[in-house]
């Protein structure tokens, strides 16, 4: 019997960070605000003392110089990881990111590997308004060549960076900023997790809760009011979001005949509509009802605290969803 | 001799308008040297001639307009006399297969030609107004049309509401249950039924409408063995002789049992075809023909036959037959059933040719028990045998498959007690 | 300026290479055996020839989509480039890159990048991963006019001398990018100015000059080998052919295209090395004859070469292949 210590999703990713740099004279950590500063989420902070300035490295404002660096330095045998701000910025570095770091295996025969780790908080919840709040996920999710994983509990916090930093392709990691503070207990042993596999956070047999990232913690207590009203949900966390990992998807939704996609992305050319679209092709003769899906409302985050919780899928709209699908 | 052609300068250039000559008759060329001006939709290009030579004869006019590949000039070679060139091919029209030449691509692997269908999709009819089909969602069709539920029927019944897989398998187990109950003939109490003339006639669809879709869709191979069952059944009778009425155990039972265990030795008779599949089933349930009394019949499952000792499975038999005449089937009796087992022995019948029940893919069976006489050892003597028939599905199995059933239910037969 | 026995005819037949190399190549696509863009180097060959012997085979190299005359100066075989162009197997990067996309990891070429200033971040990381590992490679990164108006030149340049890295910022000043002119896209032309401007060390060279070239180059990778921090070089040079094959090059004059001709780094090196002595006319010719051979060669293994099957369509897009979804039980 393993014992757990009581930690947070912040401390667990710095645990992960900690066990790389450790692990793997290759890796270092390069982003901005990331060694003097403590990291913008206080994620890496302390690690620059740890490690010296030359492992976990600031950088300027410069998001393409810095990410294709770490391109750059992974191409040559390093095993870098950089930190983004947030989503919102990255787009700054789609560049390096899309025409780089996803095609160069690809046009150079299989010649070249770019074992890089990007890492970037992303999602709303804090009223940062319209340039520090999105989902864009699937912006990632939509290129072949990437691997992008979201954690979404401790474990996962704790494992996906080493299992992503073995892989010999890039690799992207998107961290709820809302889920930096969550508390929990995490096995005094965790370590590193597969990045290939969904996870059933919660089985049930009447209906498949499709999550993942900040909104399985909102589904999960969707499921428990949902039970509370005699109803058995499943509640899916798909941890890696290209490759999708269509099996566990299909393996759910044959099993409830109900699925109900729950995503912080903007619904139009979302994650969530990939993966109704999945279930229509791979599980069409198992539905029992119209899928369904709860995602963000198609506005940039609005500032105002109750506008931007109208504008993400809270626990209501998920229970009522849910209610919907269950009544078809 | 050299043919100066129309280049290619991009995919997205088809041909140019010829504007003007740079070289001359009797001109020297050197590789690389601009030749003409070609005017294209980005704009005027000089175009370079990549042979050495000298210009033999100018085709290409000002103002028409050139595919891509087509000849312009004649160029004659080194050592060529370019007058005799010119003269030589002064009937030459510039040929029009040119820009077929020019396409060396065209050898690569030919792409997705195999992306299209090999056969056109069906379109519905294009006469009449087609009928929309009912509101249904997709795993209700599917189970619909495993327990043969009229969905037409089902939907006028629900009044067009969306049918889900509850409301099929409620459909089913009522008219199972119906059906058997044909001869209390209480119609008139169920409401929600699906409307039918009768229910001996609804029966009579529902079979009617299995047995054709078999008919249609299975092509059936069959095969026959006489089984000797002698030794089976002096061990049936001195099991039975301790035993009161009650618990004793009919040849029928023995029979399911000997056919559930052979199965387990040749799976690929055991599960169901569905969407263009086969699906093994681990599971070994077997549909048994029940004949009701009011006429008609229902196949209700002894649920896990391979797994029951000999007494549990008379029990499982006795209860579902039992059931089956008193119309209480549920529906999983009616819709698990993985293979049937049809024995017609005490309506006198020698020899059954089954029709296989879709979406299964094997039907087992059994005639009469009769006295024969054999040889054995040299000497003639008397014994009890029974003719075994397999009806197979030839899409998922083959001859051997049955024959190795055949055998081994025959093993089974000869060593009762077996486990 | 001196020269080695050997040299002259080393540097006069890389650049007789290049261009008949080229030659053959727009030869091809007019024929219609290569396709995609094409961007020829004719003119610029000094900067290949002349810059790529002084680095060393450890270096790392990364290019633009005008590259072929890099690859073959770092010794990828004709015969893999031209290959690559038909888009066969057989070609340096398997048939997916084409002709904008050259690579040899074997040389450390890292190609090939298609995307203005696309390759600047990365030649920064390459030489980071040489700084925390010690050693003492150097990175070059070639790179055209038109990539400095890109943010990307600029937050490369900042890094590389923020850091200190030995990085090579290798500026093949053609004077259009694409057909805007240097003056009619940049504020100051003065590129070497831009440099200064985060601190970086900063010359300009004669590109038309392979000696100029060469010389400057060992110079500069000499300095940055020592561990003097990144260096930009500006070799002031000329395309003497369009942009791309399809392309009327309605934005400059053909008496500035005439004029420049004149210059050709080729005829000028063949006169310099001839009053010298350096080479006598049948040595030029021996060089000629060689290549045409080579360039035969080449065109023969490109035209033999194979086409992958379509099966193989999805290969390389990720070392551990995503999980297709199990048949349906």
């Amino acid at each position: 019997m393993s014992t757990t210590i009581r930690t947070t999703y912040r401390e667990a990713l710095r645990m992960g960070l900690r066990d790389a740099l450790a692990r793997d004279e290759r890796a270092f950590l390069m982003g901005e605000d990331v060694a003097h500063y403590g990291g913008t989420y206080a994620v890496s902070k302390s690690l620059h003392g740890e490690f010296g300035e030359d492992r976990v490295r600031d950088t300027p404002l410069s998001e393409s110089g810095f990410v294709g660096a770490g391109i750059g330095a992974a191409m040559n045998g390093m095993r870098p990881i950089v930190e983004v701000m947030t989503v919102n910025f990255s787009l700054l570095a789609l560049d390096q990111i899309v025409n780089n770091a996803a095609t160069l295996r690809h046009m150079s025969g299989g010649q070249i590997e770019v074992p890089v780790v990007i890492r970037m908080t992303t999602g709303a919840g804090r009223q940062l308004a319209a340039q520090h709040s999105h989902s864009l996920e699937v912006w990632y999710a939509h290129v072949p060549g990437l691997r992008v994983v979201a954690p979404a509990t401790l474990a996962d916090a704790r494992g996906m960076l080493w299992t992503a930093l073995q892989d010999p392709d890039p690799v992207v990691i998107f961290e709820h900023a809302m889920l930096l503070p969550m508390e929990g207990e995490l096995d005094a042993d965790a370590g590193a997790v597969d990045i290939d596999h969904a996870a059933v956070r919660r089985p049930g047999t009447q209906l498949s809760l499709i999550t993942y990232g900040g909104s399985l913690h909102k589904c999960l207590e969707a499921a428990e009011v949902l039970a509370r009203e005699g109803v058995d949900a499943e509640v899916l966390d798909l941890r890696t979001l290209r490759p999708l990992d269509v099996d566990a998807i299909v393996a759910s939704v044959t099993k409830t005949r109900r699925a109900l996609v729950v995503d912080e992305g903007w619904k139009t050319c979302s994650l969530a509509a990939e993966i109704m679209a999945l279930i229509v092709e791979h599980a069409f003769y198992d539905l029992d009802a119209p899928l369904a899906r709860v995602c963000s409302a198609e506005v940039p985050i609005p500032y105002p605290k109750h506008l931007e919780d109208a504008a993400l899928p809270q626990v209501g709209r998920i229970v009522a969803a849910a209610c919907e699908v269950l009544s078809r | 001799m050299i043919e100066f052609r129309m280049p290619s300068l991009g995919a997205d250039m088809e041909d140019g308008v010829f504007v003007e000559w740079c070289v001359a008759p009797g001109e020297p060329v050197a590789r690389g040297q601009v030749a003409c001006v070609v005017e294209t939709q980005k704009g005027a290009i000089e175009v370079e001639i990549w042979d050495a030579g000298t210009v033999a004869r100018l085709i290409a006019e000002p103002g028409q307009r050139i595919p891509v590949g087509q000849t312009m000039a004649i160029v004659a070679s080194a050592g060529e006399d370019w007058q005799a060139v010119a003269t030589s091919t002064a009937t030459l029209a510039a040929p029009a297969a040119a820009v077929a030449a020019l396409s060396p691509l065209a050898q690569a692997p030919a792409a997705p030609a195999a992306g299209l269908p090999s056969q056109p999709a069906r379109v519905p009819a294009a006469t009449g107004r087609p009928a929309l089909p009912p509101r249904a969602s997709p795993a209700a069709r599917r189970r619909a049309a495993e327990l043969g539920v009229d969905l037409d029927a089902l939907a006028a019944a629900t009044a067009g509401a969306p049918i889900n897989v509850a409301e099929v398998e409620r459909a089913a187990a009522t008219a199972a249950a119906r059906t058997a109950a044909t001869g209390a003939a209480e119609a008139g109490a169920t409401a929600a039924a699906p409307a039918a003339a009768s229910p001996e006639a609804a029966m009579r669809a529902a079979i009617a409408a299995a047995m054709t879709r078999s008919k249609r869709e299975i092509p059936h191979y069959y095969l026959g063995s006489e089984i000797e069952v002698e030794r089976a059944l002096q061990w049936l009778e001195e099991f039975n002789a301790p035993r009161p009425l009650a618990q004793r155990v009919l040849f029928a039972a023995l029979a399911l049992r000997a056919v559930a265990l052979a199965l387990r030795e040749v799976p690929d008779l055991n599960g169901r075809f569905v969407d263009g599949r086969f699906h093994r089933s681990e599971a070994i349930h077997v549909g048994v023909v029940t004949s009701l009394r009011g006429g008609g019949v229902v196949v209700p499952a002894v649920h896990d036959a391979d797994r029951l000792t000999l007494p549990e499975l008379m029990a499982s038999l006795r209860d579902v037959v039992a059931r089956a005449r008193s119309g209480r089937l549920r529906s999983s009796d009616l819709a698990d059933s993985t293979i049937t087992l049809t024995n017609l022995g005490d309506l006198g019948v020698e020899t059954v040719y089954g029709v296989i029940y879709p979406p299964q893919v094997a039907l087992v069976g059994l005639g009469r028990v009769v006295s024969r006489a054999a040889v054995r050892g040299g000497a003639i003597v008397a014994t009890r045998t029974v003719n075994a028939t397999l009806s197979g599905d030839h899409r998922v199995t083959d001859g051997l498959a049955g024959a190795r059933f055949l055998t081994a239910l025959r093993a089974r037969f000869d060593d009762p007690q077996a486990p | 300026m001196s020269i080695e026995s050997g040299e002259a005819h080393r540097l006069l037949w890389q650049m007789v290479r290049i261009r008949r190399f080229e030659e053959k190549c727009a030869e091809l696509y007019s024929a219609g055996h290569i396709r995609g863009f094409l961007h020829l180097y004719i003119g610029e060959e000094a900067i290949a020839a002349g810059a790529l012997p002084e680095l060393r085979a450890d270096d790392s190299i990364l290019g633009t989509y005008r590259e072929h005359g890099h690859a073959l100066a770092r010794g990828v075989p004709a015969g893999a480039i031209m290959a690559e162009m038909f888009g066969k197997r057989e070609g340096c990067s398997g048939g997916r890159g084409g002709s904008m996309h050259l690579f040899d990891v074997s040389r450390r070429f890292f190609g090939g990048n298609a995307i203005v200033g696309g390759a600047l971040p990365l030649a920064v990381g390459f030489a980071l991963a040489e700084q925390m590992r010690g050693t003492d490679r150097v990175v070059a990164c070639f790179f055209g006019e038109g990539a400095m108006a890109e943010g990307e030149f600029h937050e490369s340049a900042n890094l590389a001398a923020l850091w200190k890295l030995p990085v090579m910022f290798l500026c093949e000043n053609n004077l259009y990018a694409m057909g805007t002119a240097l003056g009619r896209s940049q504020s100051n032309v003065d590129l070497c100015e831009k440099a200064h401007g985060y601190g970086m060390r900063a010359l300009s060279v004669d590109g038309m000059d392979v000696l100029e070239v060469r010389d400057a180059m060992r110079r500069a990778v000499a300095s940055v080998r020592a561990g003097e921090g990144p260096i930009f070089v500006e070799f002031r040079t000329y395309r003497f052919r369009a942009h791309s094959m399809f392309d009327p090059e309605l934005y400059r004059d053909k008496a500035e295209v005439a004029a420049w001709r004149q210059r050709c780094p080729i005829e000028r090196f063949v006169r310099t090395a001839l009053e010298r002595e350096w080479l006598d006319d049948a040595g030029v010719a021996a060089i000629e004859s060689e290549v045409a051979a080579e360039i035969d060669e080449a065109v023969a293994i490109a035209h033999a070469g194979t086409w992958e099957p379509l099966e193989a369509l999805e290969r390389d897009v990720y070392v551990r292949a995503p999980a297709a979804p199990a048949a349906r039980a």
